[in-house]
């Protein structure tokens, strides 16, 4: 009798299998400098993720004076702006490809969950600098959250709760939801330009169109 | 710090003063912003019209 967890595993392997993890070739479309800002913003994360993790190991004290401290807060924060940036970028890109198309609408959707959640990432980090420009910037956008009706439940002045929210609950769904886009562009390939053929090109040595090619 | 220190780690550009702004009609934003939004879209434009790089035996990836 199959069991629910080996029913998973073998939709698992059959949607997404081993061996098409990661890409050894790509359609000639790809070759344009506009298809490299998708994997520029992942590396950005990463960069964004890694000292985001010292700074919560070392402190605010830390990162407010001390040199090494205000070098990697400030890799910190070009991270993000760097992020943001390709992000965006990416974002023009795919929206005038219409990346939508060919059953993308799963990718296109999970891009815009993730720009979403990087906003609120990226604001609450602003909240929890631990200096003036975080106590106004909270002061300034509690007025506009409360108007909404959301300040009860997301207080932009309570430290803590900020605190988590940006180094625990959103970093979490932002890598969520990243991972979820990037299984989808592996799953339906890079959208192709307007008028270009989809779907994978030939693999030369198989004779037939074949793995690795999206 | 050392004087020759100090320069060498502070910014290209001053940024000690109060920011500047641009004014046009009802749109109102800070230079800064403006720049990072014209580089975005010079990069953008970049990345359209650069020809992506061949590899050593002349073919696209």
């Amino acid at each position: 009798m199959s069991t629910w967890t080996a029913g998973l595993r073998e939709r698992l392997v059959r949607e997404l299998p081993p061996d098409e993890l990661l890409p050894d070739r790509q359609p000639s479309y790809v070759a344009s400098w506009i298809y490299v800002f998708g994997v520029l913003t992942s590396a950005a994360f990463l960069v964004v993720l890694g000292t985001g993790g010292v700074l919560a190991l070392e402190g605010p004290q830390w990162w407010h004076t001390s040199g090494v401290g205000h070098y990697v807060n400030s890799l910190h924060l070009w991270g993000t702006e760097l992020f943001m940036g390709f992000m965006v970028i990416h974002l023009w890109g795919k929206f005038f490809m219409a990346a939508w198309r060919g059953g993308r609408a799963l990718t296109w959707v999970t891009g815009v969950l993730a720009f979403l959640a990087s906003i609120g990432t990226a604001f609450t980090g602003y909240l929890i600098q631990t200096n003036f420009d975080s106590q106004f910037i909270a002061a300034e956008a509690k007025d506009g959250l409360n108007s909404v009706g959301v300040g009860a439940y997301f207080t932009v002045t309570n430290f803590g709760q900020m605190l988590m929210w940006h180094i625990v609950l959103l970093p979490l769904v932002v890598g969520l939801i990243v991972g979820v886009h990037v299984v989808q562009v592996r799953r339906r390939g890079v959208v192709p330009p307007i008028g270009a053929q989809d779907g994978p090109t030939p693999d030369p040595a198989a004779g037939a169109p074949g793995r690795g090619t999206r | 710090m050392s004087l020759s220190a100090a320069v060498i780690v502070a910014g290209a550009v001053n940024l000690n003063h109060p920011g500047h702004y641009v004014h046009w009609g009802v749109i109102q934003i800070s230079v800064a912003n403006l720049v990072v939004i014209l580089v975005m879209l010079v990069l953008f434009a970049a990345a359209l019209l650069v020809p992506f790089p061949k590899d050593r035996q002349g073919r696209r990836p």
